[in-house]
């Protein structure tokens, strides 16, 4: 079943991964037990002529094993969960390029800081739909809305942050590893056209994206 | 079993002979009460077993529109338009016509035909039909909703917000708590009737009326509530997001009053079991489901006034201009206020949704393998241990919501720790069946459906509960999956299994075996085949709430699944038509059932069958706990909780 999980490209996600194969293995391996011991004693133990259930109330000790078991694997789980979460979910240090998102119904808004590399100026430039990024290049979002929640989406990026009217979410980032184009779906029920807000993502080499900046940006003064 | 029946009826005598001897004990109490007319017996009854039956044909009523919206959208699901794949830049959501659904919706040649000029010669009858239905312009909420057979995604958006509202207000509380609470405490316990058999009458009428207003609100212009069953603000904030106007308020209305409904009978059924319980019925003689009733009432009483408070300020946002929920510059409010509030309510909400169906588990798995329930004190911590967790989760709805990150890792952890209890229960009910002596009958069936799929559902919730893994799916199909695993999985099969299992105590008839057995085998695979596969939906990043799914290049591989999965869907929802069946058929035909036919140690069954007003004869006293099955030494392998200890010859009065 891990083969219908969705082709990952970003650098930053591959905890995520690696920790959904291991929940994954450890659920398996889980229910599988489970199961077996469930159907074992459905069969063992189901009822026969002159055969009387024996009469037992409980086992403290089992209660104790199985309690801490559970306890050391999901305390184990959360403590590998927390590095990743904390390294997916905060500011990039010394990001390469800065975009600002805004999802307003329906559509996906992209700011590019323009010439002077300063969002909020002037010269910013706006993009519908469409985004492009160089290759392997640490890009940190600024994303908010203009009017409902809607949800930055990219599955192949494992990234996903719901953006919020009047706030601005900055601890958003990503790393594209591979060249190609695709989908940010809006995840967040946001109205009657929430299924096709869809914007574009283009991950370009870094000479395609140079001669895209040397073509769509104003030159510099 | 020609020995337990003997014993049964040695029992009967035991309890016309040897009362307790209450004051105000006797007969003649509630035989007046027997010549009521038909108002206050059927419709504004006091009496707890009338009001919980009433809860029951309500919720089984409300199933059937919930079930039926659930079938709409997957329709449309299965059979979506193929949009273009290149940038299409979000215009085509706009006045949409796309593909018209099959079956009922006219030719794609007509209706491309009839787009492109604007009429067309109708091909089957099929076209003429709505040919004739734009023509005529009527009715007008088919012109409006499903144009030329097409679903429009407004419409859309309101069947799945009504479809999870409606199953989780007006199905599963009312049957769990509402129907089984009100059958099954007083007679569990040991009592004459709830504490306060008026404010009893006064929960179910609120909820009718609740239904009222929130079935209403399909006919008022612009649709009903569109927003999802979470309601996030700020779309449901402003009547300018949705284009949904009297809709959102009449549903947020109706979830007040719902809340007021729940209030009354929480406080109710609390009221009922700390001062109403048998002589010797102490709690920890309690049968586990009227401890997950008891812990289900507190959390209901603490956590709808939450829900009723963010209503209220949902409703002043929209009514009264206010901006509690909206964040504009002038207006200072916060979408994620609404977030906080409704999920402090929403998470202890879905413990109130299978705490109950624990409970009844509970019951059924004991009962069938004659054995005591393992552990029974571990069962009572492990319910309080999850009604405790249950306020304290609630973030993890909101990994994604913008809430400062390093709240994840509370709640991460928070929500991992109700993996412990669960397992805890689990294994203790695997515990019950350990070298028992287990019969298939139709109630254990839905207890083994509710074991197995209760686990496949609790460890799908570990997923979620990671906040890396969660930021890939969530708000994708595997919570969807999820959900289902723990709602329809474990509280609907453990509601159908209460219904088998106790329709001989409320009817004095059984239901039919050979139905029953048919309904639970063909309910559990369709089931599974529609519910599973949403897994592999999720890991594929499958959004939910998208009436298209063809929308994105990425989820189009899944269209040969969602068909099937819409298929299975429409077999599950059509075989529940051999439960209703069969309870209304049974309820009259069925074949009459005996004072207590599953041999059974819990009170109820001591109580005469039909169970008359007032419930006892005599209020019995109880010995012992309600699991002694199979007691060494004892011949019968069941000792009821009312039968008295064996008295010495000697000391004989």
């Amino acid at each position: 079943m891990l083969g219908w999980y969705t082709e990952n490209i970003s650098t930053y996600a591959t905890g995520v991964d690696t920790l959904f194969a291991l929940i994954y293995w450890i659920t398996v391996v889980a229910f599988i037990l489970v199961m077996a011991t469930l159907i074992l004693f459905l069969i063992m133990y189901r009822h026969r002529a002159g055969h009387k259930a024996e009469y037992i109330e409980g086992s403290t000790k089992l209660e104790i094993i199985w309690t801490a078991a559970t306890t050391v694997i999901v305390f184990g789980l959360a403590l590998l969960s927390f590095p990743q979460w904390n390294k997916l979910k905060s500011p990039a240090e010394n990001p390469d390029y800065t975009v600002q998102v805004r999802g307003e119904q329906f559509n996906w808004y992209f700011i590019y800081p323009g010439p002077d590399n300063e969002i909020g100026t002037e010269d910013d430039l706006e993009f519908e739909n469409k985004m492009y990024v160089p290759v392997d290049k640490v890009i940190q979002l600024y994303l908010t809305s203009k009017d409902v929640i809607h949800s930055f989406f990219v599955p192949q990026l494992r990234l996903k942050q719901d953006v919020l009217p009047n706030r601005i979410i900055d601890f958003t980032k990503f790393r594209a590893q591979k060249i190609g184009k695709y989908e940010i779906p809006c995840a967040e029920l946001c109205g009657f056209g929430h299924a096709t807000m869809i914007g574009y993502l283009h991950v370009l080499s870094q000479e395609k994206y140079d001669s895209w900046v040397a073509e769509n940006w104003p030159p510099q003064e | 079993m020609q020995e337990n029946e003997n014993l049964s009826q040695q029992h009967d005598e035991n309890h016309e002979n040897g009362g307790t001897g209450q004051p105000g004990d006797s007969h003649d109490i509630h035989d007046d009460h027997h010549d009521e007319g038909f108002i206050r017996k059927y419709i504004f009854s006091l009496d707890h077993k009338m009001i919980g039956k009433q809860f029951l044909i309500y919720g089984l009523l409300m199933l059937f529109l919930g079930g039926g919206l659930a079938m709409l959208f997957r329709w449309q699901l299965a059979y979506p338009e193929i949009l273009p794949n290149d940038e299409f830049e979000g215009k085509l959501s706009e006045g949409r016509l796309g593909k018209p659904l099959p079956f009922i919706g006219p030719s794609e040649e007509f209706l491309k035909e009839y787009l492109e000029s604007g009429e067309a010669e109708p091909r089957t009858w099929r076209d003429r039909m709505w040919l004739n239905v734009m023509e005529s312009g009527e009715p007008e909420w088919v012109i409006e909703n499903i144009p030329m057979g097409v679903m429009q995604p407004r419409f859309y958006n309101m069947l799945f917000t009504m479809h999870a509202t409606i199953m989780v207000f007006f199905v599963v509380v009312p049957i769990l708590v509402g129907a089984f609470g009100n059958f099954l405490i007083p007679l569990m316990i040991g009592t004459r009737d709830m504490a306060f058999p008026v404010l009893n009458m006064l929960s179910f009428w609120l909820a009718v009326l609740a239904a009222g207003i929130m079935i209403a609100g399909f006919f008022v212009p612009g649709g009903h509530a569109s927003a999802g069953w979470t309601g996030y603000a700020p779309l449901s904030a402003n009547t300018d997001w949705t284009g949904v106007n009297w809709g959102m308020n009449l549903w947020a209305i109706s979830l007040l009053i719902q809340g007021f409904s729940s209030l009354v009978g929480s406080i109710n059924y609390i009221t009922t079991i700390i001062n109403m319980r048998a002589p010797g019925m102490t709690f920890f003689r309690m049968p586990l489901v009227i401890w997950a009733l008891f812990i289900v009432a507190i959390l209901l009483l603490l956590a709808f006034p939450v829900l009723s408070s963010a209503l209220a300020l949902l409703i002043f946002d929209r009514l009264a201009g206010t901006t509690f929920f909206t964040s504009t510059p002038e207006g200072g409010g916060d979408p994620l206020l609404w977030q906080h509030l409704f999920w402090f309510f929403g998470h202890p909400e879905v413990y109130i949704l299978i705490l109950p169906g624990m409970g009844i588990a509970s019951e059924l798995i004991p009962a069938f393998s004659r054995k005591p329930i393992f552990g029974y004190r571990s069962m009572v911590y492990a319910m309080i241990a999850i009604a405790f967790l249950g306020w304290v989760v609630w973030g993890h709805h909101m990994f994604q919501s913008g809430m400062r990150p390093g709240m994840g890792a509370f709640f991460m952890t928070t929500t991992m720790l109700i993996a412990v209890p669960s397992a805890i229960k689990t294994f203790n009910w695997l515990g019950t069946m350990f070298r028992g002596s287990i019969r298939f009958t139709t109630p254990m069936l839905h207890a083994i459906a509710f074991v197995s799929m209760f686990v496949i559902g609790g460890l799908s919730g570990i997923f979620m509960a990671n906040t890396p893994v969660d930021i890939a799916i969530h708000d994708t199909y595997f919570i969807v999956a999820h959900i289902h695993y723990v709602v329809f999985g474990g509280s609907l099969f453990a509601i159908f299994g209460g219904i088998v299992f106790w329709f001989p105590k409320m009817y004095g008839r059984y239901m039919n075996d050979t139905l029953s057995k048919i309904h639970f085998w063909l309910t559990f695979i369709s089931f599974n085949c529609t519910f599973f596969p949403m897994h592999i939906l999720g890991m594929g990043m499958h959004r939910r709430r998208i009436e298209n799914p063809m929308a994105t290049e990425y989820t189009q591989m899944f269209e040969g699944m969602n068909i099937f999965i819409t298929m299975s869907a429409f077999t599950l929802g059509v075989v529940q038509l051999i439960l209703v069946f069969n309870f209304f058929w049974s309820m009259y035909k069925g074949k009459v059932a005996e004072k207590n036919p599953w041999h059974v140690n819990t009170l109820e069954w001591e109580a005469p069958t039909p169970v008359p007003h007032g419930n006892f004869a005599q209020i019995p006293t109880v010995h012992r706990g309600p699991y002694e099955y199979s007691v060494p030494g004892e011949e019968a392998d069941w000792i009821p909780q009312a039968q008295p200890e064996p008295v010495p010859a000697s000391a004989g009065d």
